[in-house]
């Protein structure tokens, strides 16, 4: 593969190089060693269900048209995808769960956090229905997380109580109607185990329903549980300036990168490496310099100001640089490779959940209330692995940006209201109405050695902006606007058509930053995708329309993850037109394609999957959905 | 002149020979484009299986090729430029004469035209597409002196290690 189809980070193609030099395998290698890939896999027609198989099916219709059960292309497909949907519920709903556990033991005063948003803690006790009258706030925490264990425990028939406190009603109500509101995540999990298992269900169209229903479990059990208790205990995000890509890192610092997507061991390794500075000095370095990759970089840099050192591709290029003293990696897209990579230099690679451990990583269990010990055990690793560090192998690329991030919904209102303290959502309403500013769009999710990194995300972003559109982002997608350039103020001037500028320049006036808001809103982890969820909401609450209604659209232009086939129907069945930037796995059956990029999915839940592999195409295709929308509304 | 030659050992039967070939086959000569298109292409490299092994069977390009010689409206032809043997469909007038003698069941009927079709081996292309495709690396595409030294050097490893035949 040539370099320039690697990435358009500066910073990455310089360690490429190094990484070369070195003799380092990295995931672009990797990438083209497994080509061509298995063209049954990439069209979604492979079964293994069942051991019958594997079974395949031909796609141009001169072989094999039935698997041995029976199962066609279409079955295979629709069971295929629903299995992709189960793995990346079970990541965010297992992620939340935790979470969960976290605030139920420190509300006992069994773990040693404490509660340190008690407003959003009584908010979302309100919209839980729970009295928040003269409680305190271990005690009201304790039974929001009693009822988010409630979900997981329920057996009976009613809907999961996460979502229908937190989901638009007009949803609710929709999603009744097709009965494919979820009871229970882990429930909903084994029975679509059980539904895509030999034998059970043959009828896609009903298999698409439960990826749906599987897809709210995800959005709500998942994604909103875990923003809402990881605010309750970590505070909820308020605008913050921070820096990003590889030159965050310092040679003559102790340099830990904290990777993973769950903050609860995280938080607490900021807070020791702040109070272990000494240690660190008393070893010969400068300081501690943390910095984040995947989303524990967004959590930590939403909440604490830590930079963020690169999205998910450049993870073995972290290590590349030599002057990574240790990483510390939680759960969910840590690449098996970089034990190897990390045996080239003196670095450690830390594991700390019992479900991802590493051969070649050093294992440092994670235990809710041993944290305090476990963090400063990680700290003092990290200065040990200092010491042995290789000067002649250190390279640090220069580039880094400066990056505004923070923006959950309560901040961004809070910006508004600045404007009109009565109203704050009729500013933005009033700005898209009279079109100055076109729609909106939610730029999220991974990066994928299919696409150059970051070449999507940027390519789609710019001409979203230049046409006025406001972009929201979380992920590896806000790494890699962040490392662009794209979130500060500047980048309002760079960017933005002239409409959206002046907006963004009054808002920015009005919240007191004498410039521009960034035209990109960094809105957090993945899971943080409820927070535009429930922005979209507001808009379409305050405008009395449902969220299917309005000029807006989302876009994961370069998604990997199971995770992100979940969270893209999540946005599929809120109502949202969903651009896709890879060719999912599906296109081996016309019927499940048809299903997911028109009807009936459009016509029951009023958003549907559209699938565009270059980003300026994409734009296009997002903007002309956007103007049909607003032409819809009569604005 | 360089042949395809197959590691009989190494053939798992994933078919991804077969489907890069019809790809290779097809208008745009990509996946996603030849499954989108109305008149699905077509592969011609068959993997088959029987008595313990699989192995992809394509046209051989014999040097006396028994399809030239039974095709009675002169279509199957050696080309002697490139040493292969090729079917002009101009010429070519379905009587199958080619498909009952060709000793490999190598030649197929394109279903359309009613005219014999079979591997063109690529020429085109750097490598033939069912050698580019397989992931095991059992589809080679080699100058036969290559080869048989291969399997001479592999004979010789096993004879050493007392696993002669194997």
């Amino acid at each position: 593969m040539k370099w320039e189809n690697k990435s358009i980070d500066p910073a990455v193609r310089t360690m490429l190089g190094k990484a070369d030099k070195d003799g380092i395998d990295t995931v672009w290698d990797r990438y083209e060693a497994q080509q061509p890939q298995c063209g049954f896999g990439l069209l979604g027609i492979c079964c293994r269900n069942c051991i019958q198989g594997p079974c395949r099916i031909d796609p141009f219709g001169s072989g094999p048209q039935k698997g041995v059960c029976g199962a066609g292309a279409d079955l295979i497909v629709a069971r295929n995808l629903l299995r992709s949907l189960m793995g990346g519920t079970a990541a965010h709903a297992d992620h939340a769960y935790e979470a969960v556990e976290a605030l139920y033991m420190a509300a006992d005063g069994l773990a040693p956090y404490e509660i340190k948003d008690e407003n959003k803690l009584k908010s979302v006790a309100s919209k839980l229905g729970i009295d928040t009258e003269g409680k305190d706030k271990n005690r009201l925490a304790k039974e929001v997380a009693e009822t988010a264990f409630a979900d997981f425990a329920n057996h009976g028939s009613s809907p999961m109580k996460w979502l229908t406190a937190t989901a638009p009603q007009e949803r609710v109500e929709t999603w009744g109607k097709l009965g494919v509101l979820p009871k229970n995540p882990d429930r909903e999990i084994r029975t679509a185990m059980h539904q895509t298992s030999m034998g059970v269900d043959s009828d896609p169209v009903n298999l698409i329903l439960s990826a749906v229903k599987l897809s709210l479990a995800d959005g709500y059990g998942g994604l909103h549980l875990a923003t809402d208790i990881q605010d309750i205990l970590f505070g909820t995000p308020t605008p913050v300036v921070s820096e990003a890509n590889l030159g965050v890192l310092k040679a003559d610092h102790v340099n830990i990168i904290i990777h993973g997507h769950v903050p609860l061991l995280s938080e607490k390794v900021v807070e020791w490496a702040r109070k272990l500075e000494d240690e660190a000095k008393s070893a010969g370095a400068s300081g501690i310099q943390l910095s984040g990759l995947c989303c524990t970089g967004n959590e930590i840099l939403m909440r604490q100001g830590v930079p963020l050192a690169n999205n998910f591709l450049a993870q073995e290029l972290a290590i590349t640089t030599g002057a990574v003293d240790a990483m510390v990696v939680d759960v969910q897209c840590i690449m098996p490779s970089l034990a190897d990579t990390a045996a080239c230099y003196h670095t450690k690679i830390i594991t700390t959940m019992p479900i991802a451990k590493m051969p070649g990583a050093e294992h440092v269990p994670f235990e809710i209330e041993k944290v305090d010990e476990t963090a400063q055990q990680i700290v003092r690793m990290a200065i040990e692995a200092y010491k042995k560090r290789d000067p002649g192998k250190v390279n640090i690329p220069d580039e880094k940006s400066s990056v505004m991030a923070g923006f959950s919904v309560e901040a961004i209102v809070g910006a508004l209201s600045k404007l009109d303290a009565s109203n704050p959502l009729k500013p933005l309403v009033d700005n898209i109405a009279n079109g100055n500013v076109l729609g909106a769009c939610a730029v999220v999710g991974c990066n994928n050695a299919k696409v150059t990194q970051d070449a999507s995300h940027i390519g789609l972003v710019r001409e979203l902006l230049k046409n006025n559109v406001l972009v929201v982002a979380t992920g590896c997608a806000a790494h890699a606007l962040g490392k662009a350039g794209f979130l500060t103020s500047e980048a309002a001037e760079k960017y933005a058509g002239e409409t959206l500028k002046a907006v963004l320049t009054a808002v920015g006036n009005a919240a007191g930053l004498n410039a521009p808001l960034p035209p990109v809103l960094h809105m957090g982890s993945c899971v943080d995708n409820s927070r535009i969820g429930d922005l979209v909401a507001a808009l379409a609450g305050y405008l009395k329309v449902a969220v299917k209604d309005l000029p807006i659209a989302a876009s994961a232009p370069e998604y990997q993850h199971e995770k992100a086939i979940a969270i893209g129907t999540w946005a599929v069945s809120l109502g949202v037109f969903t651009h896709l930037g890879v060719v999912p796995p599906v296109l081996g059956s016309q019927q499940v394609t048809t299903l997911l990029t028109s009807d009936p999915v459009e016509s029951l839940l009023g958003g549907k999957f559209y699938v565009e592999t270059d980003p300026i195409k994409a734009a296009a295709g997002i903007i002309a959905h956007i103007k049909s929308k607003r032409a819809k509304l009569g604005i | 002149m360089k042949q395809i030659l197959v590691d009989i050992k190494k053939c798992l039967a994933c078919k991804s020979c077969e489907i890069a070939c019809a790809v290779t086959h097809s208008e745009s000569k990509s996946l996603i484009g030849a499954v989108l298109q109305d008149k699905k292409p077509r592969q011609r490299v068959y993997v088959e299986a029987g008595d313990g092994i699989s192995f992809p069977l394509q046209c051989r390009h014999c040097e006396d090729p028994r399809c030239v010689s039974a095709c009675m409206s002169g279509a199957m032809y050696t080309d002697d430029q490139t040493g292969l043997v090729a079917n002009n469909p101009d010429k070519c007038v379905g009587c199958w004469m080619c498909v009952m003698v060709c000793p490999f069941g190598a030649i197929t009927q394109d279903t359309e035209q009613k005219i014999a079709q079979k591997c063109e081996r690529c020429v085109d292309l750097e490598e033939p597409a069912c050698v580019m495709a397989c992931p095991t690396k059992a589809i080679k595409f080699l100058d036969i002196d290559v080869f048989s030294k291969d399997a001479r050097l592999q004979y010789l490893t096993n004879f050493h290690l007392k696993e002669e035949g194997k």
